[in-house]
């Protein structure tokens, strides 16, 4: 899923070299140019392929009917939408995904405002033991997920928290905040110090100087954090398979491996290639949308330069 | 509007290391006060204590006679205008000018009309809707100004603001700004490191060096009666010329020939620190210079002749350059003088180098020796040892000199002494 993202995000930044490579090309007119543009051209093609292929490949396998879906065909003979059908009809995938929204949105946005408080007092005071917290909360990102599951599963069974929302926004918001302080406080650490105390001098606290000056204006990091942190909540399957066992929380990922077949033989592809495929939209919507804001620049002209 | 007072102020670092020493400085009702001195003097420290941006290590800052040392830089209600100008990018012109208001809770309507005010005065009304990333230079830095202005606050706290614009720009809004102050008549405080600017914006100056305060007066004061080597090596431009001299009775022997000391620096030399005797370090403007063929009256100071090395005509002027053989001055204050203008690397001319403003009519040549004269009235003299000055400001001079409105400044010093002939010095 995150493959496709990963795709389109990756092709755009590479479309810029070929463009100037076009215009310098056509400046001077000569063959170094023009082969570099070849170049350029195939290397982007490469990227493209390997990337889209998987995606198209799961897309195509979604449009099968069940009974082609082993064919060792790429592209489907009987084209169907018959698997998304299915999944929507089965209470088990409409149920996963809404929880599935649910725990992410909260699980993130809780993460992004934690980790915009760690972040901005890493970025803007001097404390002892500053590079020690950043240590140890990279440390945590590193630690083997997998190790923690079974201690987990036995906690939450005994506090009452197994198999509920809270179950698994906890472990993933824990999980988030260490590459969002990261991410957060490098994006802090670039907007100039006196914009703030132009605005305390102005006449804010230092929560309305954060609010209205330096939180706008670190928008981008905060969005891309955002996203990142969204993803890697999205996608888990490990802690989404481990801490749930009905649909009162259970997530895509964890309800997919769960779907059942004809049979207790057979592996519905094509209902789990439809699903794969449906998951996919809101973390492409979301990409889309912020696109824009990603990009950074957004501080230029607040000081001279 | 409301006087500003630091009383015995500290700012100490914890590695010991004092930025700001013993400060002690009154700035009246209104009043335009400028702290001037090379980088790292303390005065950007001592600016930003006022402001509270920085915390106050000792002594007590008072604003409006009320101690402000533990308030939050909001309550202290002072505007500064940053030298990076620090404008928020992601607001427009006008949403940047109206952000203090807008804090202060003002009612939209009263917050538009400061604004648009403010905008007229600054010649910002066009461009009251876009962002400061589509302003050029000149404009962010009136933004910045305007920011400060609608506030209508206690005090302008303004941190070198011009040194980001290109040197036209600079001259055009050294104006403003001083027409704006006037006009609005707030106290302020202006840091900069340009002399030139401090001696045409200030109704007083405070020159700073390593911490301390070397002297405060009006720009006249500075100009005719520097305390000691230091401040008279940086106010003026270009600056003063030093000489290694020796006094004896009422000749001053200087490497360019005995000088009789006139009247009236005698009696104040008596009452200086040095009591008239001993080796002296004589400092003369380049401006009290002169082409000896174009002096009338050559009794109040003294000929010589010099072989001009360098002629730099300004048209209006020209600047000679000549060495005088000597032993070099040299004094640690004048060392950071001349480290502070870039000048520490430059190879040293044997013996002093002597620069002299001469007047346009003058026919001196290029590598020929010429006949120069000096206004021996407008002599300073130095202690060699400590710096200080031995000439102690005569009464109505320095006193005078206090109650000066600025632009008085400039050349003419406070008891003017004019000199002999054409007029070279105005």
């Amino acid at each position: 899923m995150s493959v496709g993202t990963a795709g389109g995000t990756t092709s755009a930044p590479r479309v810029e070299p070929t463009q100037t490579a076009q215009t310098r090309g056509r400046a001077r007119g000569g063959h170094e140019q023009t082969g570099r543009m070849v170049g350029w051209s195939g290397a982007l093609v490469l990227v493209t392929v390997c990337s889209l292929v998987p995606v198209l490949w799961i897309v195509f396998l979604s449009l099968k009917t069940p009974a082609s879906a082993t064919d060792g065909s790429f592209i489907p003979h009987h084209w169907t939408l018959h698997n998304y059908r299915d999944i929507f009809n089965a209470g088990i995938f409409t149920q996963a995904l809404r929880n599935s929204i649910g725990i992410a949105l909260i699980a993130t946005a809780l993460a992004v405002i934690l980790a915009c408080a760690a972040a901005y007092a890493i970025a803007r005071l001097d404390f002892p033991g500053k590079r020690l917290i950043l240590a140890i909360s990279l440390a945590v990102a590193m630690f083997p997920q997998i190790s923690l599951v079974g201690p987990l599963y036995n906690l939450w069974r005994q506090i009452g928290l197994y198999d509920t929302w809270p179950g698994l926004i906890i472990p993933y918001m824990t999980f988030a905040l260490p590459l969002s302080i990261y991410v957060l406080s490098s994006f802090f650490r670039e907007i100039p110090w006196e914009l703030e105390q132009a605005a305390q001098v102005d006449g804010a606290t230092p929560y309305q100087a954060f609010t209205k000056i330096i939180a706008p204006l670190a928008m981008p990091g905060i969005v891309t954090t955002f996203i990142i942190v969204f993803i890697i909540c999205w996608n888990d399957f490990v802690f989404a398979i481990s801490l749930t066992s009905t649909t009162s929380a259970e997530t895509v990922p964890a309800a997919i491996a769960q779907f059942p077949g004809v049979s207790q033989f057979t592996v519905p592809y094509g209902d789990i290639a439809a699903a794969a495929v449906v998951v996919t939209v809101p973390v492409m919507v979301l990409v889309l949308l912020f696109q824009r804001r990603i990009v950074a620049g957004l501080t230029a002209g607040a000081v001279k330069g | 509007m409301s006087t500003i007072a630091l009383e015995h102020i500290y700012k100490r670092y914890p590695d010991g290391f004092e930025a700001v020493k013993d400060m002690n400085l009154e700035i009246g009702d209104g009043e335009f006060m400028i702290l001037v001195g090379p980088s790292g003097c303390g005065k950007s420290t001592a600016l930003r204590m006022v402001a509270g941006l920085e915390d106050i290590s000792d002594g007590e800052l008072k604003i409006g006679g009320e101690v402000v040392n533990q308030r939050a830089p909001k309550d202290r209600d002072i505007a500064m205008v940053f030298q990076n100008y620090a404008l928020y990018p992601h607001m427009t012109v006008r949403d940047n000018m109206g952000f203090a208001l807008k804090l202060a809770k003002v009612p939209d309507a009263e917050i538009n009309s400061k604004v648009t005010e403010a905008a007229r005065i600054l010649d910002l009304e066009q461009h009251l809707d876009r962002k400061p990333a589509n302003l050029s230079g000149g404009q962010r830095q009136r933004v910045a100004m305007g920011r400060a202005i609608v506030r209508n606050p206690k005090a302008f706290l303004m941190d070198e603001p011009l040194s980001n614009l290109d040197a036209k720009l600079r001259v055009q809004m050294r104006t403003e700004i001083s027409r704006i102050q006037q006009q609005l008549g707030t106290t302020t405080i202006y840091v900069t490191h340009d002399q030139t600017e401090a001696m045409t914006l200030g109704d007083r100056i405070a020159v700073m060096r390593a911490g301390l305060l070397q002297q405060v007066g009006t720009p006249a004061e500075l100009y005719g009666h520097p305390n000691n080597l230091f401040v008279a090596g940086f106010i003026g431009s270009p600056s003063m010329n030093f000489l290694p001299g020796e006094l004896s009775g009422d000749t001053l022997r200087l490497p360019i020939g005995d000088v009789r000391i006139p009247e009236r620096l005698r009696g104040r030399l008596g009452r200086g620190p040095g009591g008239g005797r001993g080796g002296v370090i004589a400092g003369i403007r380049p401006e009290h210079f002169e082409d000896a063929a174009l002096v009338g009256d050559r009794s109040r100071g003294h000929t010589f002749r010099a072989k001009i090395d360098v002629l730099e005509s300004m048209g209006s002027e020209y600047y000679a350059y000549f060495v005088v053989e000597a032993e070099r001055v040299s004094s640690s204050e004048l060392e950071e003088l001349a480290a502070d203008a870039g000048g520490a690397d430059l190879p040293r001319a044997q013996g002093n180098q002597v620069v002299a403003r001469l007047d346009a009519a003058s026919r001196v040549r290029q590598g020929e020796e010429a006949e120069l004269w000096f206004n021996a009235e407008r002599l300073q003299l130095f202690d060699p040892e400590g710096g200080q000055s031995l000439l102690p400001a005569d009464g109505n001079g320095a006193a005078s000199g206090a109650a000066q409105p600025a632009g008085t400044g400039g050349a003419a010093a406070g008891t003017a002494a004019d000199t002999g002939g054409t007029a070279a010095d105005t």
